[in-house]
This record gives C-alpha cells, structure tokens and sequence, in this order.
C-alpha cells in the first residue's frame, strides 16, 4: 500500500460475509440449500437509502474493487482507478456494494468451499451458475444491507451483463444501468476461446477431473494456459506491440523452445500469478456463465422485447480497440435499448489498451463517467 | 442561441420527440427539452461536445452521422430528424436526406448557402473560394466538402420527391428574414432553413 495511501483511494477495507439459510433455486435446476456470499462496501449509506450503488465483477474479479486489505497489500482492489473519494463512483456520495458472484473463490460458496454439513469440497459438483442466478444472489444480499434501490448498477465484461440482466429482471429496483464494454451475448470467437481455456484446464493431469483439491494438487499448467490465452483477449494488437514489440528478454535468440521475446515472459507471469490467485474449477464456471448469458434468447432472439420491462436510463460504453466485446457488440445492445423506446447514451472511447481498457483511467472515457455519475447523484437529491 | 437553432425551436411543436445530427454541445436539444418537453436524442463525434451533452444530461450517441443512422435507428421512430449546419460536411448528403426522412416523420436542415451575394462577389470579383462568416475556411482546410445553395437543395428536394413543408433563410445578424431575404432567398440568406418530409407521406401527425 502506498504510504500515506492517497486521498482519492477508500483506504483500509474490510472484506464482510453474509450467510443466506434461504434455499436459491437455480436456473440448471438444482437448488443451493444454503450459501455465503463475500462482499465490501465504501461510503455510507445515506438516511432514506437512496445513494447505494452495486459493482458488478467480470470473469476473474471480486468484491475486492477498491482499496487495501492492509497496510502489506501491495495492489489495491481491481477497479480503484475509478472508485473512491472524487472519482467517477465518488465514495463520498455514494454507498457502494460490491461482491463476489456465487461460484467464484474468494469467500463465497463456489466450487473450493465445502458443501454444506459434510467434509467435501464442491469441486466440479458446484452447479452452473448463470447470469440471473447471479443477480437473484445479489438481490438477496441487498435485502439483507436493507437496500431499497440501487441509484446505479455498474459493471464491465461480464459486469456489463448483470447490470443488463438486473435492469430486465428487476427493473423497478435500478435507476441508472452502466454497461461497460460488455455484449449482449458472446459470439461463436468468445465461446471458442473459453473452451480452449476450459480444455486447457481439463486435460492438466493435476485436474483430477475436478477433485484436485482432495488430491492436493493444482492444476497450475492448465490454469496458466487459460489465463495466458484470456489475457491476450483482453490486449490489443496496438497495446501488444508498444509494450513488447519484439524485444528480446536476454538481448539474443536462445535457438531453444525457452522464452526469448518479453511478450512470452510476461504472458507467463501473468499466467502463473493467476494460478495463485484464482480457482480452477471457478474459471471452468464463470467461463460457462459467460457462454449461456443470453437475455434475447427468451424473446425469440429479439433482444430489443428483452430488455422492453427496464425502467433504468442506461449508459453505454465500449472501447475501440476491445476486440473480445468489440464495440459493434455494445452497439446491438444500444439498438435494442432505442428501439424499445428506453433512455440511453453511448460513448465509443478512442483506446488502444483493448478489452482491459474498462480499468483504464483514460481522459475521454474518466470525464464521461464522471459527467453522468454526477448526473446519478442529482437525481437522488 | 443561433439564429437558425431559434427558428428550428420555434417549428418544433411541444411534446414530440427528435433526432438531432451533429448536435454539438447540445444547444438546441437542451432548449428544446426544457422549454418544449421534447425527448430527444443527438448524434455526435466530437469528444468534448459529448461530455457537454453528458454534463446536460442529454441522451446522446457517439457515432459518426454517415453511419449512425443505419446502425442505429428504425424506420420512422421521431417526428423530427434536424441537420443543424451539417450536411455540407458529410461524406454523401444525398443518402443522409433519404435516410433522415427514413427516420424520422419530418426533417430540418439547415445549411450555408453558397449562393449568397458575398461569396458570389468574391468568387466573381476576387477570383478566391469564398471566405465568409458562414464559411470561415479556406478550400485546403474546410469540412465543407458537399456545398450547395438554396436552389441546388431544393432542386434535389423536387428531383428525391421530397416535399418542403417551410422554407426560410437568415444571416448571422438577423435572427428573421428581411425583405430582401425573402424576394432573393439565393442571394441574400446566409444560412437557410428547411423542413420536409417525404411527398408520398400521408397521415403526417406531425403535419401543420
């Protein structure tokens, strides 16, 4: 943690957990007879409740968004470039609420947590969770903080796509919807690269068809896989090129299969700091959520009948560069917003970072969700 | 406001809804809402004039108008589609009328009229491409690549079967038209201003 930690960051956190004895069905059928979900909150929530926002998380995010977790951390929470004190999603102002999906590994039930009153770990008998379930959990968990509304809900990735289920399936809770570089539904490309991540994943023999965790083991070389394949997704050619080019890690060819170019030696750090941070069975989940999100897929493939019972007004942004949730794909989800007569901007932000541009604190894109979270906060006035 | 964004408002009635292209920094969108309960909604590409919009509260759309159009918009969703000084800076202005009356129930456009008796001095007399208020550029740096004069529009207008509803033209320092504005619109309007729509369009709600 930079010291002293910077005015604008919400500083030290605490992660907090909420039991849930409520049995959640599921949309596969099954049902979770009782769970946890992790979570943090910043700001304070003010005295008629109307100030909180939810964080939507994208495919390896959690409830950790903003701020350290100590004075040892090193790296604060995933989106602190615009939540805190004077940024876009002002801490000051609002009361903000951000967890961890069902699924995921970082302090809610999923699938390295035990199942409950026995010894096992879930493993790969956690069941799928989709995007609705997701936002059904997270409806609990805003019953429990005595949430009446959220003033917004805000997420990038697959973040973009709770914010959209939640203004279809609680549209009356959710004022302003912000969906960042997301896409109404992931093209034939994105589930083929899940399925290399997932194949990735499978065919490491440390896997143990999923029950790795009983067999003390990890399967370290199909998760870095998957990760090394994600993350060059989530670049661009452009971003690639500048920060590696062809460089060379030692100054000269090796003529040997060992790195020689920085980009390999990043991809591997990168790839192997996930396996330490990440579950393998979560990333086979969340990868799967993210194929079967589909809200036009109950109405006839008309995405625009879908999204007809939203009340929210909707803020649109995609990055040029993204090639994972292309622009063209948040412009099918401004389409169907505008031809079901809803209130919506769009801002196509000139970047070259690609997909992971939604983190980036980029001019254009930091003074538009400025502008409009100011607008989120005038009308809770 | 500018003198042709004044007249606009005023042709505007209460409570309909419109498309704005190239709407800038939200001028009229934002008069029109808070004035005449329109709902509206703009095109536009520069960044600084979105986050005006955004700071307004404006609903708006970043996007280029030769595509915005099609990408975005179904047949016949506004009453009004505006072209506020815009169309002689689009790359084919001749798809982007068909496509504004595709859209919307009426157009207004508004454009520098090349014809004007001060350009016309220029060219005749000086020789040089007209430099004037209404066209401040120089040929090598202009936006303005689709020029024309207030007979030019309107002889496309009569050849598309596309009808006009209103015509006026003004300069920048009147806000209406003078006499000799109305006798020789080709010669002495600066900037003219036309609604149409399209001439086999029936049961027009919007219609006067």
């Amino acid at each position: 943690m930079p010291n002293p930690i910077p005015e604008d960051s919400v500083g030290i956190v605490t992660p907090k957990s909420q039991h849930f004895s409520k049995p959640l069905e599921l949309e596969c059928g099954k049902t979770l007879s009782e769970y946890d979900i992790a979570y943090e909150t910043y700001g304070e929530l003010n005295a008629n409740g109307s100030n909180a926002i939810l964080i939507c998380h994208a495919l390896s995010g959690d409830q950790h968004a903003a701020g350290y977790h100590s004075s040892e951390d090193r790296k604060a929470g995933w989106w602190e470039s615009s939540i805190g004190p004077g940024k876009p999603i002002d801490t000051h102002r609002f009361y903000v609420v951000s967890l961890n999906n069902l699924g995921g590994c970082k302090g809610s039930t999923g699938p390295n947590t035990k199942i409950p009153g026995t010894d096992k770990y879930w493993g790969p008998d956690f069941p799928i969770v989709t995007v609705k379930d997701w936002v059904n959990s997270q409806h609990r968990l805003m019953q429990e903080l005595d949430i009446t509304h959220w003033c917004a809900v805000i997420g990038g990735s697959l973040g973009g796509m709770q914010v959209l289920q939640w203004s279809i399936d609680f549209p009356d809770l959710i004022k302003h919807a912000l969906v960042i570089a997301a896409a109404p539904k992931l093209s034939a490309q994105n589930i083929a690269f899940n399925e290399v991540a997932r194949q990735a994943i499978q065919a490491d023999p440390d896997f143990h068809n999923g029950h790795y965790l009983e067999n003390n083991s990890i399967p370290r070389r199909g998760l870095m896989l998957a990760r090394m394949l994600g993350h060059i997704t989530y670049l661009s050619d452009d971003s690639m090129r500048d920060k590696f080019g062809r460089e060379l890690r030692e100054g000269k060819l090796s003529f040997g299969f060992d790195v020689d170019f920085q980009v390999e030696s990043y991809l591997r750090h990168q790839g192997k700091s996930f396996v330490d941070r990440f579950d393998a069975n979560s990333y086979l989940l969340m990868t799967k959520t993210l194929d079967y999100f589909d809200p036009a897929s109950e109405c006839k493939h008309d995405l625009s009948v879908a999204v007809s019972p939203s009340t929210a007004k909707f803020m649109v942004i995609s990055f040029t560069s993204d090639w994972r949730f292309a622009p063209e794909r948040s412009r099918e989800i401004v389409k169907a917003l505008l031809d079901a007569g809803k209130q919506v901007s769009y801002v196509e932000v000139k970047a070259d970072q690609g997909h992971d541009a939604f983190l980036i604190p980029i001019p254009h894109y930091m003074n538009v969700f400025h502008g409009y979270m100011n607008n989120v906060y005038e009308d809770i006035l | 406001m500018r003198a042709d964004l004044a007249i606009i408002a005023e042709w505007i009635k209460t409570g309909t809804s419109i498309l704005d292209l190239g709407c800038g920094d939200g001028t009229l969108l934002k008069h029109l809402r808070d004035n005449q309960q329109v709902n509206g909604i703009g095109l536009e590409i520069n960044e600084q004039d979105i986050e005006s919009c955004i700071n307004e509260k404006l609903n708006i759309i970043q996007s280029d108008l030769n595509e915005g159009l099609q990408a975005y918009f179904s047949d016949c969703c506004f009453d009004y589609v505006i072209m506020s000084q815009t169309l002689q800076a689009t790359k084919n202005p001749e798809i982007l009328i068909e496509e504004m009356l595709r859209v919307g129930q009426q157009g207004i456009v508004t454009f520098p009229n090349m014809a004007h008796w001060r350009g016309r001095l220029q060219l005749a007399l000086g020789g040089f491409m007209p430099v004037t208020k209404s066209l401040p550029n120089h040929w090598y740096n202009t936006p303005n690549i689709h020029l024309c004069t207030v007979r030019d529009f309107e002889a496309l207008c009569r050849e598309r079967g596309i009808r006009i509803l209103e015509r006026t033209v003004v300069d920048y320092t009147h806000s209406r038209s003078t006499l000799l504005m109305r006798f020789f619109p080709n010669l002495f309007g600066e900037v003219a201003i036309y609604r149409i729509c399209r001439a086999d369009q029936i049961n027009n709600p919007t219609e006067n």
